[in-house]
């Protein structure tokens, strides 16, 4: 476990900031204690100080995880956000989408989300905005990165892709072995 | 009005109430009694003790019979049970203090010696004196550490500070008769001495690297009828580095690719070091991003102007849509309006001037 450096900072708060913009610093500069962004195995963690301190009494290859996952670096040094994340983006997100009924269980199977099950979209979402997806209840399902502006969305045909999936929560139970 | 059989009856039901309550009361006293075992505990041998370790032995025969008989976690769970109360006991007759609300007691020295954790340490190798001693068979002979020096009139040291008959502290050197007469014997005696004293250290330097089985330290490039390409690599890299600003103005040849491992290494910051640097790092770093993002977006103007002009084409359909409802009506309303502003406008300009000297 490290701290994250300089690059790989700006790499996680680029991916972060399409969700919930400069929220991240909501996240940073948090009121109720220290907490902070750690490096494990690829994967970065959000954890408090306290739990930090007490990871420490692990062996690197005997801690599977620390606090909360939010995704983790591909061999490239590209970032890949995980559902885990969710609980911390949800509340901030600065565009969302609502699904229809009908159409929460595909996004949940992992499928992308189509017009004919677009049930409400945030005003001003533009092409390739990352977006959290609701369910009709608000809860949240997962996030995705819009594939149509708000405008468009309003002239294409049912079947054409809305927002593409990126992860949602049924991946809690399809990749229950490697979420961490 | 009084019924003798009914009284008798509830005689009875008293009776019988206050049997049960009884019956409860030690029924209740037993299974308390048997929670709180006794702290005496009977034993055909007694425990060997050694309280310094909290260790007790019981050599007392195991019935196999109760073993299998009885069910193997109750026996195990009683006979621990009874072990452990006689080790307290134990405990509780040394003498206790009172140290903030607890009691405390002081244990004695332990008897049982235990085996060390780690493995003794390995003997460490020979040093190549040793290793070359031992084949020639060469013994040490233990000399005295002080020795008596004529000149001080004193016993001394035999080696190091203040040291017996130092020859670099003579006052008088000869100059040998083959040496060269501008030399300084002074100088040349103290430079011999630092060079053994340096040769010294190397060869300690070699023998702990041999020991540990890493690489002695290395005396850079050594001169060699044939290098390889990687020593003249090696050495280029060496050359080019080996100026006052330590290679930072030399040019390169075209193509050339830069020295390989001999780059900075990745060093990260401490897991657990100053939190709020980090997080002041970070906030920077995000006031640097939120001020890069373009202040005008495109997708998001282009957007706005469609919406826009989306609602002016709507607006201008209703006002069509209005128009066509209302024809008659407006068009006339309008065709008059305007017929009467121009034309009027004109002609009552003309009457009124005309009309003016007419009203007077």
């Amino acid at each position: 476990m490290r701290p994250l450096t300089d690059e790989e900072t700006k790499i996680m708060f680029e991916k972060l900031s399409k969700y919930i913009g400069e929220n991240i610093k909501l996240l940073v500069d948090r009121p109720d204690g220290t907490y902070c962004f750690r490096l494990h195995q690829d994967r970065v963690f959000y954890m408090s100080e306290k739990i930090l301190k007490l990871a420490t009494n692990f062996s690197r290859d005997k801690l599977i995880s620390v606090g909360t996952c939010f995704g983790k670096f591909s061999k490239t040094k590209k970032f890949r956000l995980h559902i885990t994340a969710l609980d911390f983006l949800a509340p901030y997100a600065k565009f969302k989408v609502w699904v229809r009924p009908g159409a929460e269980q595909s996004f949940l199977y992992g499928n992308h989300v189509l017009k004919s099950g677009l049930g409400r979209i945030t005003e001003n979402t533009m092409q390739y905005q990352g977006v959290v997806v609701y369910s009709m209840a608000d809860v949240p399902l997962g996030f995705g990165v819009a594939a149509k502006s708000t405008q468009e969305c309003r002239r294409v045909d049912p079947m054409s892709i809305v927002v593409f999936h990126q992860a949602d929560v049924g991946e809690f139970i399809r990749n229950e072995d490697t979420l961490t | 009005m009084f019924d003798p059989a009914s009284h008798v009856l509830r005689c009875e039901m008293t009776n019988m109430a206050a049997c049960s309550v009884e019956e409860l009361l030690a029924k209740a006293e037993q299974e308390e009694a048997e929670k709180l075992k006794s702290i005496s505990v009977q034993k055909e041998l007694d425990l060997e003790f050694d309280v310094g370790n909290l260790l007790a032995c019981d050599k007392n025969r195991i019935e196999s019979r109760d073993f299998r008989e009885q069910r193997k976690e109750d026996f195990l769970r009683a006979l621990a049970r009874d072990n452990t109360q006689l080790l307290i006991n134990e405990i509780w007759k040394l003498p206790t203090e009172r140290i903030a609300e607890v009691i405390v007691a002081k244990l004695p020295e332990q008897t049982t010696r235990l085996p060390r954790e780690k493995p003794p340490p390995k003997p460490r190798p020979p040093t190549r004196w040793e290793q070359f001693a031992k084949l020639k068979g060469i013994q040490n002979k233990k000399k005295t550490n002080l020795v008596w020096d004529e000149t001080a009139k004193e016993w001394r040291r035999r080696w190091g500070y203040k040291r017996a008959n130092d020859n670099t502290k003579d006052w008088l050197v000869e100059v040998p008769e083959t040496a060269d007469p501008n030399e300084d014997q002074f100088a040349r005696r103290t430079k011999a001495k630092k060079e053994r004293v340096a040769k010294n250290e190397l060869n300690r330097l070699k023998n702990i690297a041999r020991a540990q089985k890493i690489k002695t330290p290395g005396v850079g490039l050594l001169p060699k009828a044939q290098q390889s390409k990687d020593e003249l690599a090696k050495a280029v890299n060496v050359a080019k580095t080996s100026t006052a600003s330590v290679g930072r103005f030399q040019d390169r040849l075209p193509k050339e690719k830069p020295p390989k491992n001999s780059g900075k290494k990745r060093k990260f910051e401490p897991l657990i070091g100053d939190f709020s640097t980090e997080k002041k790092k970070q906030l920077e770093l995000l006031k640097l991003m939120s001020s890069k993002t373009p202040k005008l977006d495109i997708t998001k103007a282009v957007n706005t102007q469609m919406r826009q002009e989306d609602r002016e084409e709507a607006a201008a359909r209703r006002r069509k849509g209005a128009g066509g409802k209302g024809r008659k009506g407006s068009m006339a309303g309008r065709g008059k309006g305007k017929g009467g502003k121009g034309k009027g406008g004109k002609a009552g300009g003309g009457g009124k001037r005309r009309g003016k000297p007419g009203k007077h």
